[in-house]
């Protein structure tokens, strides 16, 4: 008989009508986002940076650019680079992670936020200020050891570069600053 | 004029507010008479045209507007309704809870450009927007809104009804035939033999609503429903609904303006507001078809406790409700079976209504002056006849009727064309 299939059809969208919107309200309500989520924007942190440039010459858009001089730190104290410049051209990136990967000392990280809409194609480039400026929300994607810390961007907030690395000081030091109740085994020996 | 003006209390409201004199209840109380202008020395004696036209302006023009509001307003129930029903939130950002989201869209389609195609017929083009939105608000002439609420009450009300709602379809060709597009052509003329074929279970499923109410004024109607004709007419109720549904161009029968065959249909070259009124005209449709089937077959204004008007507007929203819930949940048919539908199927179950109808009221009715009455129990076993008879001829018919196309002929030449190949 004709109809009973509509009426059973008219049955379903009814109940689907009583239940509750599947969809959030964006701005207001977010929906759970995974800690390793590959954000739009980079999380730097200066004090881990040598300025190898290793995240320029693996990222295989070549949309990173750095520009360094050598810096005013002591070679007693670590030689290190001050950086001039450093842009990350974000309108080309895939966020394909390679620079994250690519990164020696933990100084660079995906970011974890997705809003970067710009009306300008110039103001995606992310430029070594915003890099300082931003807060430091690092995706936990590719770094295991902020995994361990069971680090959730969205939740924890801001990360200080201490915590951001596997070890917690910078590598380019020549010398492990000794911590609280290490045993030494003096110099040079393996 | 006085005869269809008696018992308007819009108009004779107006007409006191007009005049000035509403303090004097007694002058205004039994409704328009002749001479009243001339009586109240507003007017010399022969006048009285006069203050029926400025009147029933006023009238019009009120009348219009809140419908236009009404219409801004469903256009947004639309909406979110249909959200619901697809388990999502629908328009929530334009104002409190989205409710200035038609004001948006109208300011929207106001500022954009309204783009004329160079092979357009530009007479045609224009006009035919404005032929369909007059003719929908032509409905609104006729329609009692409430007790003694209605523009006119004129003896042929269902009969120009139809007149006017029919020419929707003249409407739709022109904006499809003046645009100069394919698809537009394909959808004028799909619509025209959509249109006109619903027409006609349409019509015959009224007449079983004309032979109980025995007079085609939308008032006597509605004063004639003791009980709603939903229970003594429910073929015809669910033959008009599904014609009007058809006739407003809404799903499931929206293949005229069918977005994955032809692009928009008829309005495919239509921007601006030029496509606002098209787009006025297919939501207010649905009010204003909703207030002619509340009206004719849900009591119209009548309804217990609340108020006249209130009652009338909840029977058009439960109606419009019931189109929401309908657009939501059917797919679109092919034209063919859209066509098979009416003429196979609603053409004869109208038929087969107005027969059952005409002989109960042979047999049931007592003859009393020119008409015919029921008592209470004849009405009951009528509702009871009438509904077996709608389940059990629906439950035939769709053995019986096949909406299957038959395979088209291919001709002979055009095979043997091939097989050479």
């Amino acid at each position: 008989m004709y109809g009973l299939g509509i009426l059973s059809g008219m049955v379903v969208t009814l109940k689907n009508f009583f239940r509750k919107p599947f969809t959030v309200s964006y701005p207001e309500q977010r929906l759970p986002q995974h800690p390793r989520f590959r954000g739009e924007e980079f999380t730097w942190y200066e004090e881990r940076c040598t300025g190898c440039a290793s995240c320029a010459k693996f990222c295989p858009l070549g949309i990173i650019r750095i520009v360094t001089h050598p810096g005013g730190t002591t070679p007693a104290e670590g030689d290190s680079y001050a950086i001039d410049v450093f842009d990350i051209d974000i309108a080309r990136c895939m966020f394909c992670g390679l620079c994250v990967e690519a990164c020696p000392y933990d100084a660079l990280f995906m970011g974890s936020g997705f809003e970067e809409a710009k009306y300008r194609r110039r103001d995606l480039v992310i430029s070594v200020e915003r890099l300082r400026a931003a807060e430091k929300r690092p995706s936990t994607w590719y770094r295991p050891q902020l995994e361990g810390q069971a680090y959730d961007p969205r939740r924890d907030g801001s990360l200080p570069w201490q915590k951001a690395g596997r070890e917690p000081w910078p590598y380019h030091l020549p010398q492990r600053p000794q911590a609280e109740g290490e045993k030494t085994t003096g110099e040079g020996t393996p | 004029m006085n005869a269809f003006l008696a018992g308007n209390s819009l108009m004779r409201g107006l007409y006191c507010w007009l005049a000035a004199n509403q303090g004097n209840a007694q002058e205004c109380s039994p409704g328009w008479q002749p001479g009243m202008a001339a009586r109240d020395g507003l007017l010399p004696a022969g006048w009285e045209w006069l203050a029926f036209a400025v009147t029933a302006s006023v009238a019009a023009f009120l009348v219009l507007n809140l419908f236009l509001l009404l219409a801004m307003f469903y256009t947004y129930l639309e909406r979110r309704l249909i959200g619901r029903f697809q388990v999502r939130i629908g328009p929530n950002r334009t104002g409190p809870w989205g409710l200035l989201q038609p004001v948006a869209d109208a300011i929207k389609l106001l500022t954009k450009e309204s783009i004329i195609p160079d092979g357009a017929d530009r007479w045609l083009f224009n006009l035919a927007p404005i032929a369909m939105v007059v003719t929908m608000f032509m409905v609104l002439a006729v329609l009692p809104f409430g007790e003694g609420t209605f523009i006119a009450d004129i003896n042929v009300g269902l009969l120009f009804l139809i007149a006017v709602t029919s020419v929707n379809a003249l409407a739709v060709f022109m904006a499809g035939v003046a645009s100069g597009n394919r698809y537009a052509m394909f959808g004028g003329v799909r619509a025209v033999a959509q249109l006109i074929s619903y027409e006609v279970p349409m019509v015959l499923s009224v007449v079983g609503v004309l032979l109980l109410a025995g007079s085609l004024s939308l008032v006597d109607i509605v004063n004639a429903q003791r009980v709603p004709f939903l229970l003594l007419q429910p073929l015809g109720f669910f033959i008009f609904v599904v014609g009007a549904s058809a006739e407003m161009n809404r799903p499931p029968f929206d293949t005229l303006e069918a977005e994955s065959e032809i692009v928009a249909g008829y309005h495919t070259e239509y921007s601006g507001m030029k496509f606002g009124y098209f787009w006025l005209a297919e939501y207010s449709a649905v009010l204003t078809t909703s207030g002619v089937i509340a009206t004719l077959f849900l009591n119209g204004w009548q309804g217990p406790l609340l108020p006249s008007h209130v009652w009338f507007l909840l029977k058009v929203f439960g109606l419009a409700f019931v189109f929401i819930w309908v657009r939501s949940t059917l797919p679109r048919v092919r034209i063919d079976q859209t066509m098979a539908f009416a003429w196979k199927f609603l053409l004869p179950l109208g038929l087969l209504n107005i027969f059952v109808t005409a002989a109960e009221i042979l047999v049931l009715g007592q003859p009393q002056g020119e008409g015919r009455v029921f008592s209470t129990g004849g009405l009951w076993l009528m509702a009871g006849i009438n509904v077996t008879v709608t389940i059990g001829s629906v439950a035939v018919f769709s053995r019986l009727v096949s909406l299957r196309t038959p395979a088209l002929p291919v001709p002979a030449a055009h095979l043997s064309r091939v097989e050479a190949r």
